[in-house]
């Protein structure tokens, strides 16, 4: 049997689009072609299209799983997809269009590697396609594919592609994303999905598969700043084990190396990482997103929420927080309140001091009149914690820079935030 | 130095962080653990999060009484060598106790009443996070867990009220009387577990591997014949080489005609397979949203 499962890598996307821009289409198309459906399911689907007298085969049916999604014909939440090629392994964050859009994209845009977005090419950028360029931009997924899908209704026309890259264009570059594609596919005929189009050649780029086999996702993660948030001690105090004293955590950015100098926060207490552990033997360096278990020269006193980190390289300690807050719950942000706010393994509680302004994600522009935060609203906010935090900006560390906020009455998490400068 | 994961580390690293957080964040976690492929592999997991102490926390078998012998035999050996404690749910009890009524009829199975016995278990023990091998790929109920899932104090699951789950911060607040059901490996694939029980020559119980067994054909599977279930007249028992992908109770799990002897063959045919692994579970067939009404009511 060959061996190359073991060098494959895992790509996590997000998709938005609304219900008639051929999303699921596309997406049953991905798993079709990869031959992801089994029988059995595509059987199941075919007798509840039938039953619900749809006279094509509704793939949203593969994965609107729940009771009330069925029978509604609506998709409430996100729905996790899987499928795999020879080179990579794929998930996808499949996010509703409709029903609390913004909740659920933001949830799906957190551990994204890209978003692919679908654009109707008779109808070419819409508020839509802003918005949710916005959130990926917002969420800093650092890869945006924009599909520029439905090409066979426009006859295959480079000129109104080429429209809509200029077009997208334009309005993105008052966003923050570094790397955006495009690709002219038909979703339903199969354009450019998995296999080259003779219809469009005069397109010299790669199909989308091939795009999401290949794209580089290696700088993804944040490998300057070495961060490490302790998660729990290890202390097996066995007859075998008897002194040792491991820190479990997964690393949150950064290398860390036996040998390296470390500062332990906020003690501020300095030592030597001795070894890095895991069950099957010590390893030589451990890197995001790893979970390992380091150990020190000297024994020095680290809990849970405390974090290990370079003396050269801090992050900041900040107890006032300038933040881009994602409100994510029906009950509004009550002025003053208090909340738990969770920041990589450690709690603090917090007030929201300030709303800065709200921001109109369909224009980009800034409300500052109206201070209310309600459900799926983007505001910045200033946050004063109970104790300093460890933090490092959004933009530079995803692991670092997010927070979410609990309320302390309900349990619930109500807001996820991402740290600005 | 390439500094990126393969997919079944980066799956792995995942798993264990979370397994950490239930540590961390709740009192008395244990592991639910049925004998099958994936609570196992969550079991090593655990082993590899925790490492050089023991995984602290119990392993937790709800057993309905109709198990395969190599199933139980397993389990008892892996209890010895992990040195943890078992805990043992008795279906049998709750019947004998009047807590639940057994079915009757030709394809009658306890996997019903698992729930009370599962819930009373939870309860009589006061864990407050109990983890399980749930995948999100299995079916599509699951396909909306969460990796942290809340219960209320009935141990019912609000698929339309769930709390929205973030980069890696996991949200273990509740109230007394509530718990929480976790998924580490929600984002396996049946591949992703056969790979990594090939790749990390992980223990599992015979039954996964084929050999030859006695069976019946029945609901378009292969059902293994035992003392638990009745042969029809117009049934024939055969004698065939048979392999299970998923091991429930023994009333209910098929199999499937298979030559695949060794692991390395085991993933070659989960490559080739054109039905889910859950297409022989008859518990999942009573209906177009089976899993999630028995999710609902507490269901693993």
């Amino acid at each position: 049997m060959s061996d190359n499962y073991l060098d494959m890598q895992l790509l996590r996307f997000t998709t938005a689009g609304s219900v008639d821009d051929g999303k699921s289409t596309l997406i049953g198309r991905l798993l079709f072609d990869s031959k992801s459906i089994f029988e059995d399911q595509l059987e199941s689907v075919e007798a509840s299209s039938k039953k619900r007298g749809v006279d094509h085969v509704d793939l949203a049916l593969l994965t609107d799983g729940l009771k009330d999604e069925r029978e509604q014909g609506i998709t409430i939440d996100v729905a996790y997809r899987y499928f795999a090629t020879p080179k990579r392994k794929f998930i996808i964050a499949d996010t509703p269009g409709h029903i609390q859009y913004t909740r659920n994209m933001v949830t799906g845009a957190s551990t994204a590697n890209l978003a692919l977005l679908l654009v109707d090419a008779r109808h070419g950028v819409v508020e839509q396609t802003c918005r949710h360029s916005f959130i990926a931009s917002l969420l800093q997924i650092p890869h945006l594919v924009i599909c520029i899908n439905k090409m066979d209704l426009v006859d295959y026309s480079e000129e109104r592609f080429n429209e809509i890259v200029t077009q997208y264009k334009e309005f993105a570059s008052k966003l923050k994303v570094n790397d955006i594609r495009f690709v002219p596919i038909s979703a339903l005929h199969g354009d450019n999905v998995v296999n080259r189009s003779t219809n469009t050649e005069w397109y010299n780029g790669e199909t989308l598969l091939h795009t999401l086999e290949t794209i580089h996702i290696d700088s993804d993660q944040d490998h300057v700043n070495a961060r490490f948030p302790v998660q729990t001690v290890i202390r097996p105090k066995s007859d075998e084990h008897h002194d040792f004293r491991g820190y479990a955590g997964r690393v949150a950015g950064g290398i860390f190396k036996p040998g390296d100098q470390i500062t332990v926060l906020p003690s501020g207490f300095g030592s030597k990482i001795k070894s890095i552990e895991t069950l099957d033997g010590p390893i030589k360096e451990a890197f995001a997103p790893m979970s390992v278990t380091i150990t020190l020269e000297d024994d020095i006193d680290i809990s849970r929420g405390d974090m290990i980190v370079r003396p050269n390289n801090q992050p900041r300690a900040e107890q006032d927080l300038d933040v881009m807050l994602c409100w994510l719950n029906n009950k509004p942000a009550q002025p003053r309140a208090k909340y738990t706010l969770r920041h990589t393994t450690n709690d603090a509680r917090c007030m929201i001091k300030e709303v800065l302004y709200k921001v109109d994600i369909n224009t980009l522009h800034r409300i500052v009149e109206d201070k209310e935060i309600t459900m799926n609203d983007i505001v910045r906010v200033k946050l004063r914690s109970t104790k300093p935090l460890f933090v490092d900006e959004y933009n530079d560390n995803r692991n670092t820079g997010s927070i979410i906020l609990v309320d302390e009455a309900t349990n619930e998490t109500v807001a996820a935030g991402m740290i600005r400068s | 130095m390439r500094y990126t994961l393969t997919h079944l580390k980066e799956l792995e690293a995942e798993a264990i962080f979370v397994i950490r957080e239930v540590f961390a964040q709740f009192e008395n976690p244990a592991i639910l653990f049925s004998g099958g492929k994936d609570s196992i592999v969550l079991t090593h997991l655990a082993k590899k999060a925790f490492w050089p102490s023991r995984i602290p926390f119990p392993l937790v078998h709800i057993d309905t009484g109709h198990n395969f012998p190599e199933t139980m035999k397993f389990r008892d050996d892996l209890v010895k060598e992990l040195g943890v404690e078992l805990i043992v749910g008795s279906v049998q009890k709750s019947i004998d106790d009047g807590a639940v009524r057994e079915e009757t009829g030709k394809n009658a199975s306890r996997n019903a009443l698992q729930t009370v016995t599962l819930l009373d278990t939870i309860e009589g023990n006061n864990i407050d996070a109990a983890m399980g091998g749930a995948r999100r790929d299995e079916e599509k109920a699951r396909a909306k867990e969460r990796f942290f899932s809340h219960r209320d104090d009935f141990g019912q699951w609000d698929p339309k009220n769930q709390r929205p789950e973030l980069w890696n911060l996991f949200n273990g607040r509740k109230n007394m009387g509530e718990h929480f059901r976790v998924f580490p490996i929600s984002n396996w694939t049946e591949m992703d577990v056969w790979q990594y029980i090939l790749h990390e020559n992980i223990a599992i119980p015979s039954l996964y591997i084929a050999h030859e067994r006695d069976v019946v054909r029945r609901n378009n599977t292969w059902l293994p014949v035992s003392e638990f279930i009745t042969v029809e007249e117009n049934e024939k028992v055969e004698r065939k080489m048979i392999r299970f992908r998923t091991l429930g109770d023994i009333t209910i799990t098929g199999g499937d005609e298979s030559e695949a002897d060794t692991l390395e063959k085991i993933v070659q045919e989960v490559a080739a397979a054109r039905q889910t692994e859950r297409g022989n579970r008859s518990d999942d067939k009573r209906g177009e949203t089976a899993m999630e009404d028995r999710k609902k009511q507490g269901y693993f």
